[in-house]
């Protein structure tokens, strides 16, 4: 009885050095050598595996770094700048200090709604939608509504406003890391700075329409006027291709071109309401003005009373 | 009776226009002709602002290798060249012609009279259907020119029309079958010497037994010509079913139907063909339907190509009924829903179908209890449920593997499915990634 208990205790001890021995020596023979300070980086990391750096995940972005040396165009987004300082010092390098971000959804949300022109009721994904047709509204540049990008976030930061239709961003919680202006089949989303004392302006229209043709798929589409672009007193106003757009490392916010825009396709974000405005009465809302034109035939526009 | 061995599906038929004679549409005021109304690149207008045009003649001439030209389908003015939204929204080329007369070019022969002879050398049958812009009228709108030049080293061994007409409500194929059958079959055999095949097989589904009875009689004066009756299936009119059906071929994944030694016409086409060849006469013109439940009249009309939706439907019906909840172009199955009704007609099109609006909403969507009707349904023997799972994960890799760029895009699955689950939709979106991830190997 002992016996067979010691020789059952001799035989699972000598095979357990056994392979112990056998598992040392293949350790040691297959080792692969990395340089601990991935692991260092990775853990300072948020570990979101958002993508927004344009790597698989965290441990992608950590291993570059440290392939790299150095930050150069690497960054990470949702850490921002305290992160980054903490790679940085990891690797021993300098990097430079991002402006904070955020993503801007550059369409109207007055445009949805009213001027639906017709109704999707298909797969529930921006992506194919935009496969068929214009869309709902039958801006052919706008946004489809379908929450592609909602679903690409991680950070729980963009949601899809119900009376609109359109995304609204939460700036609190968005760390900038473009996975929704990446979903976005029509690059409606843009990831611009968040501006000093977070007051931004920027052209919530992205159609690239002829004025005329803009104008008909929505009330609040840019036109390409220019007006913007003359007032600008920074120049940070351009215009290609019938839109305009604000270049946001120029732009001091002054909002003039908020006020000319005439179609009221300038969106600015972040400042105080206008004191006593308020009390106005709400002008009511003008029905558009519904002309058919046949090409070539001489027209009057009916006067805007 | 001959069909394809795999899935399928028989929707209801619907052909309730069949009996209504092709009528001619009026010209209207202004014409907008497209310049991509085919299967790749647009062709490149060689009018310009001022012109005179007369009907029949170049406006856009093809210059990519996959294109096709166009020509005016009305004489006038060109008024300016310029976009135009498509049935669909999305802004595209166009030329603007103001419609003066009706003056058509001398080298058409507008005769009644029929021409049998036809003394062309293949290759100068293919290339006077490059310089006449025919494409095929099935649905596709793929260029002739270059489905009618077998490249080197294949050999066509099989002509098949397909006059199955399997699609619900369509009957223009049918009409055109009832009036022009001699036309039709001198058409086909033009395109035998075009190919060098010995004989064409013309498939027509057995639900039309006055246009197979007429066809076979008329067939009959020609040589090479064999009518087929199929069996009433969707969709028996694909291109890789209907090989299927009548030469037991199958065409294998990735390859085309001249791997297996066919070429496959609708019956549309060679109807443009004949008068392409014949006639000298482009493609300016559609066999199309207007038909609906609740329409108070069923029609099949020719049509100028560039005439407005909004046009038909009031020449046709006057105005769209109240209860209208899609205007399809195409039929039921496959064809796609008109958002801009101001939109010109292009080649190809074949219906201006009107669904009332308890017909066009789809039914809500349940959970996926794992049935198996799609995989019955699917007539390429695919996995449809299968792919509804792998693309909302995002498994792009794995759909490839299980060939979802086989998929014909039928809408049986979507069709068949208890559940209403949207899977056409998701396949589409699948195959869109796939090409997606294919092109970024590259």
């Amino acid at each position: 009885m002992t016996n067979d208990i010691l020789i059952a205790v001799i035989v699972l001890g000598v095979l357990g050095i056994l392979f112990a021995v056998v598992l040392y020596i293949v350790a040691q023979k297959f080792k692969v050598l990395e340089d601990p300070l991935i692991d260092e980086v990775a853990e300072v990391l948020p570990g979101a595996n958002c993508g927004g750096c344009g790597k698989a995940g965290c441990r992608a972005f950590a291993e570059a770094c440290v392939k790299q040396g150095n930050m150069d165009g690497l960054r990470c987004a949702p850490g921002g700048n305290a992160v980054m300082a903490k790679v940085a010092e990891l690797l021993g390098c300098s990097v430079e200090q991002g402006e904070p971000q955020v993503a801007v959804v550059r369409c109207n949300p007055s445009c949805k709604g009213a001027n639906r022109r017709s109704n999707y009721d298909g797969l529930q994904s921006c992506a194919f939608q935009n496969t068929l047709y214009t869309g709902e509204s039958g801006c052919p540049f706008g946004c489809l509504g379908c929450g592609d990008c909602v679903e690409a976030c991680q950070f729980d930061a963009i949601h899809i406003d119900p009376s609109t239709g359109i995304p609204v961003v939460d700036a609190n919680k968005c760390t900038a890391c473009g996975a929704c202006a990446k979903a976005c089949p029509r690059r409606v989303i843009e990831i611009r700075n968040k501006g000093r004392k977070e007051r931004r302006v920027f052209v919530s229209c992205v159609n690239k329409e002829k004025g005329a043709v803009a104008r008909k798929s929505c009330d609040n589409a840019c036109i390409g006027c220019g007006k913007c672009e003359k007032v600008c007193p920074v120049s940070a106003i351009s215009i290609n291709d019938n839109l305009s757009y604000i270049d946001f490392t120029k732009c001091i916010a002054c909002r003039k071109c908020v006020v000319e825009c005439p179609t009221h396709a300038i969106h600015d974000v972040g400042f105080p309401a206008p004191a006593k405005k308020a009390e106005a009465p709400a002008e009511a809302p003008q029905e558009p003005i519904k002309v058919n034109i046949t090409v070539g035939e001489k027209v009057e526009i009916p006067a805007n009373n | 009776m001959k069909t394809f061995k795999m899935g399928g599906v028989h929707p209801e038929e619907n052909k309730i226009s069949n009996d209504a004679a092709i009528e001619i549409m009026p010209v209207g005021k202004q014409m907008v002709v497209l310049m991509n109304q085919h299967l790749g690149a647009p062709a490149t207008p060689v009018v310009q602002k001022g012109d005179k045009v007369k009907v029949g003649q170049l406006i856009g001439e093809a210059q990519a290798f996959m294109c096709a030209n166009v020509h005016s389908p009305v004489s006038g003015t060109v008024l300016k060249i310029d976009t135009c939204k498509d049935a669909f929204g999305i802004s595209k080329p166009a030329v603007y012609i103001n419609v003066e007369g009706d003056e058509w070019m001398e080298s058409i022969d507008r005769t009644p009279d029929i021409k049998r002879e036809c003394t062309l050398e293949p290759k100068e049958i293919v290339a006077k259907l490059k310089e006449m812009g025919i494409v095929g009228l099935g649905g596709a709108t793929f260029p002739a020119h270059i489905k009618y030049s077998i490249p080197e080293g294949k050999k066509a061994e099989y002509l098949i029309i397909n006059a199955a007409e399997c699609e619900p409500y369509l009957t223009s194929d049918y009409r055109v079958m009832m009036e022009h059958a001699e036309e039709i079959c001198i058409g086909i055999s033009i395109l035998r010497r075009a190919l060098g095949v010995p004989n064409a097989y013309v498939g027509i589904e057995s639900n039309k037994p006055q246009a197979i009875k007429h066809m076979q009689e008329t067939a009959r004066q020609f040589e090479g010509i064999v009518i087929e009756p199929l069996k009433v299936k969707y969709p028996q009119g694909a291109e890789k079913q209907l090989i299927n059906a009548i030469t037991g071929r199958k065409v294998p994944s990735g390859k085309l139907p001249i791997d297996v030694g066919c070429v496959v016409s609708n019956i549309g086409t060679t109807f443009a063909v004949y008068e392409a060849i014949q006639k000298n006469k482009p493609l300016i013109e559609n066999i199309l339907t207007v038909t609906g439940k609740e329409l108070p009249s069923q029609h099949n009309y020719k049509v100028r190509i560039g005439t407005t939706y909004n046009e038909i439907i009031s020449h046709s019906i006057g105005q769209l009924p109240e209860t209208t909840g899609k205007v399809i172009s195409g039929g039921t199955m496959m064809g796609k829903a008109v958002v801009n009704l101001d939109a010109p007609t292009v080649k190809g099109n074949a219906s201006v179908l009107v669904i009332g609006e308890k017909e066009a909403r789809r039914a809500p969507e349940t959970n996926c209890i794992r049935c198996g009707k799609c995989m019955h349904a699917c007539p390429m023997g695919l996995e449809p449920y299968l792919f509804s799972a792998l693309v909302r994960t995002g498994k792009t890799e794995e759909a490839k593997e299980h060939n979802i760029l086989d998929c014909i895009e039928c809408g049986c699955c979507f069709f068949s499915c208890p559940a209403n689950k949207p899977l056409l939709d998701e396949i589409r979106l699948g195959k869109n990634r796939v090409r997606a991830m294919m092109a970024a190997k590259k």
